[in-house]
């Protein structure tokens, strides 16, 4: 039996009023949306990805998008997007790519956890007139400090001082390679860690030389298939990162097609042109938490003991005895991934049924390592679809030192989060290679965007924080006594070691 | 005159730093005395110098390392030339496991046998090519997802076929040169046998030859011997898995 086609996802219309045929839309879209026929313009709505970039560039406003209704028999287990993926699957017989992150329509905890301020009896603090400390300090803190007395009557510091990340926010901008997204765009979160006084991660695609003015404001990283690693690399960034799993796909590994390895992306992930990127799910290295730890010292010994060396795990049930095991293999600081967390590209069914929601990871893993006494050996960074300064609040609340955003910095760059990065036709010039795309971005003033998001959130966890009373983020870490639980169940308060509203 | 290093109860640290001292101080040869597994032995060393290793090799030895030869007189432990991007490194004795993991450029010799996963991931670029001789054995998983080089496993005192499964899986770039038969079993994703020609016995000559050199083995002996070549079947081995949304 024929399966046809799908019904269309989106519908396009273009009010014939106010569109004057200037041909923007075509230009602009490169899932070809838009032809010209005749002296009009005609849309084919079953292109459309609902990226927006048409809406975005028609000078007259003329361009309507909306969820196109699916007249399929309403049914509340097969769902039309059930029915859609056996479709698809019948007729091709692979393995779904999504992009982005997580689209099942579940409950946000980060949602159903409020903040407390503060009123008469503990008074709250005025941000505009009282210094609030919102400096970080990522990497192993001493348990205690030790100090002598010099000949001279001086006292000095006899404690060694593992090397630190200082960052001026506690946000800081997560892992997204050169070939998952373009060199503009990397050059413009590059720009905006620099402009914000933070870090972003190179991902595991190597350092282009473009970036190597950015170098000590970039965390490079070191996957499975060790692209774009070598001695030099290691030396230039600020820290090292392990890459072990990641929020949107636990438990797989990476894959950037060979249609995506151009001359450029070859030279900096040091592969043939064509070829396909397959970084595997372990490490080749890495078969125990023993192996981990001897791959956390050879970096280490490789760049002198410089440098602070992460290790990333997607948020997965058994996370917080993982992090134990990472705050003992000389790791300098441990990144935990949620479920939430973006990609642009991973199998449909990890994205979005694999995993954990990074607000219990964070919790059950800052809880493990204070109960082990370990806190200290490690620093916790949450990633995985923080949306706002309130989520950022919220994670430092619940344990993490800071956070990693992916998502929310392509969106001040543009991204309208269609979920098409794994086509590489992103029409922003974020997710593509194709040079016309990538042209679409500028670096300079999509940069200033990043940075300014930064900027505006790191306000904001500081207006939350003088709410709560508290004038340095080192006080409001953990304190979990700042959030209530409101709707959530009393096993996931227990897990989040969090009261209920009104306790 | 060599530098003499006494690496007896010497943590690796320390030791790397003598010897990246030496180096730095224009030293071309160093011997390390009394080494008994310590890990990480020229690790991200960069410069044109020869390491002689006297004892056992710990883990990772010469990961990330560009440029030096090392010549180990004794076994080494688990990746010796993980991730390495140019110089040689000679164990006269056997090795652990994924020796020459993710190599980028450079030559691994190994006299005698290596443990799982040998090989495994080693790719090429440009005018890099990494290159893995085995005299001896390998377990499973050699050559597993090989992106690019060559590897060589000479099986000096075989008895039957090669028999280890999961002979490079996901294999994607480069070639495995094995002397004598393998079992079609062992093949797995993506692994296909090639023709094995003249041309290939003379390519592999050069490097026979150099196995010959460092362990005194008859080299026309060796490469008058069968081959089994085995390539990747595609450059885009998995290109078919997948559908769009």
């Amino acid at each position: 039996m024929a399966i046809g086609s799908v019904p269309l996802r989106y519908k396009i219309t273009i009010d014939p009023d106010r569109c004057m045929e200037c041909g923007r839309c075509i230009e602009n879209c490169p899932y070809g949306t838009f032809r010209k026929e005749g002296d009009r313009i005609v849309a084919v709505s079953r292109n459309c990805t609902a990226c927006h970039r048409c809406i975005a560039m028609c000078p007259r406003d003329a361009i309507t998008l909306v969820e196109h209704p699916v007249d399929y028999r309403s049914h509340p287990l097969w769902t039309p997007e059930a029915r859609e993926a056996i479709y698809n699957q019948a007729r091709t017989g692979g393995i779904i790519l999504a992009g982005m992150g997580n689209a099942m329509p579940l409950p946000s905890i980060f949602d159903r956890l409020l903040l407390d301020a503060c009123q008469v009896t503990n008074p709250s603090i005025d941000p505009l007139r009282e210094p609030m400390e919102l400096r970080t300090y990522l990497g192993k803190k001493p348990s205690k400090l030790a100090f002598r007395r010099t000949e001279a009557g001086d006292v000095e510091l006899e404690t060694k001082i593992a090397p630190n990340l200082m960052i001026e926010t506690p946000i800081m901008i997560g892992h997204m390679s050169y070939g998952a997204i373009s060199l503009n765009a990397q050059l413009a979160l590059a720009r905006a860690a620099h402009t914000a006084g933070t870090f972003m991660g190179t991902g595991e695609g190597g350092m282009h030389p473009d970036l190597y003015p950015y170098q000590k404001r970039l965390i490079v990283q070191v996957a499975s298939g060790r692209f774009g690693v070598d001695i030099d690399y290691l030396n230039r960034g600020a820290a090292i990162e392990i890459k072990i799993g990641q929020g949107a796909k636990p438990g797989i590994g990476g894959h950037l097609p060979g249609e995506k390895v151009g001359p450029d992306v070859s030279r900096t992930r040091m592969i043939p042109e064509g070829s396909d990127a397959i970084s595997p799910a372990p490490h080749h290295d890495i078969y125990s938490i023993e192996d981990l730890a001897q791959l956390v010292r050879s970096l280490k010994e490789a760049t002198e003991w410089q440098k602070p060396v992460f290790v990333k795990i997607a948020a997965v049930h058994n996370a917080a005895a993982v992090a134990a095991g990472i705050a003992r293999s000389g790791a300098d600081a441990v990144v935990v991934d949620g479920f939430r967390g973006g990609t642009g590209a991973a199998p449909k069914v990890f994205r979005d049924h694999v995993g954990i929601p990074i607000e219990a990871a964070i919790s059950a893993v800052d809880q493990k390592l204070r109960s082990q006494g370990i806190r200290n050996e490690v620093s916790v960074i949450a990633s995985g679809g923080i949306r706002d300064a309130a989520d950022v609040t919220k994670a430092i609340a619940l344990g993490a030192d800071a956070v990693y955003i992916g998502t929310a910095a392509l969106v001040a760059m543009g991204c309208r989060v269609c979920g098409t990065c794994y086509r590489g036709l992103c029409p922003w010039g974020i997710a593509t290679q194709r040079p016309d795309l990538v042209a679409r971005l500028d670096p300079v003033r999509e940069g200033e965007h990043v940075a300014n998001l930064i900027h505006a959130w790191t306000m904001e966890v500081s207006e939350l924080m003088g709410a709560a009373g508290i004038n340095a983020i080192e006080s409001l870490r953990g304190n979990r006594d700042r959030l209530r639980g409101y709707m959530l169940d009393e096993g996931m308060l227990q897990v989040l070691d969090v009261k209920t509203v009104g306790a | 005159m060599a530098t003499h290093i006494d690496a007896a109860g010497v943590h690796y640290t320390p030791l790397n730093k003598e010897v990246r001292a030496a180096v730095a101080a224009g030293e071309t040869e160093i011997v390390l005395d009394n080494v008994l597994g310590q890990r990480f032995i020229a690790d991200g060393l960069v410069g044109e110098v020869t390491i002689t290793v006297n004892g056992v090799a710990g883990g990772d030895l010469g990961m990330f390392m560009r440029g030096p030869t090392v010549v180990v007189h004794g076994n080494a432990d688990h990746a010796p030339g993980n991730t390495m991007e140019a110089g040689t490194i000679v164990i006269h004795g056997s090795a652990g496991d994924a020796v020459a993991h993710s190599m980028r450029g450079g030559k691994v010799f190994v006299r005698d046998d290596i443990g799982y996963r040998g090989g495994i991931h080693m790719k090429a670029y440009h005018e890099r090519r990494p290159y893995l001789v085995v005299g001896g054995e390998a377990r499973p998983f050699l050559g597993e997802y090989m992106a690019g080089g060559m590897i060589l496993l000479l099986r000096l005192n075989a008895v039957g076929p090669f028999a280890e499964r999961g002979l490079a899986s996901g294999i994607h770039g480069g070639e495995v040169f094995i002397r004598g038969e393998v079992e079609d079993r062992c093949l797995a994703v993506g692994a296909v046998r090639m023709p094995f020609g003249e041309e290939d016995r003379a390519r592999i000559r050069p490097l026979v030859e150099e196995y010959c050199r460092y362990f005194g083995a008859d080299a026309e002996s060796i490469l008058a011997d069968d081959y089994t070549r085995i390539g990747p079947a595609g450059t885009r081995p998995f290109a078919g898995k997948y559908t769009w949304e």
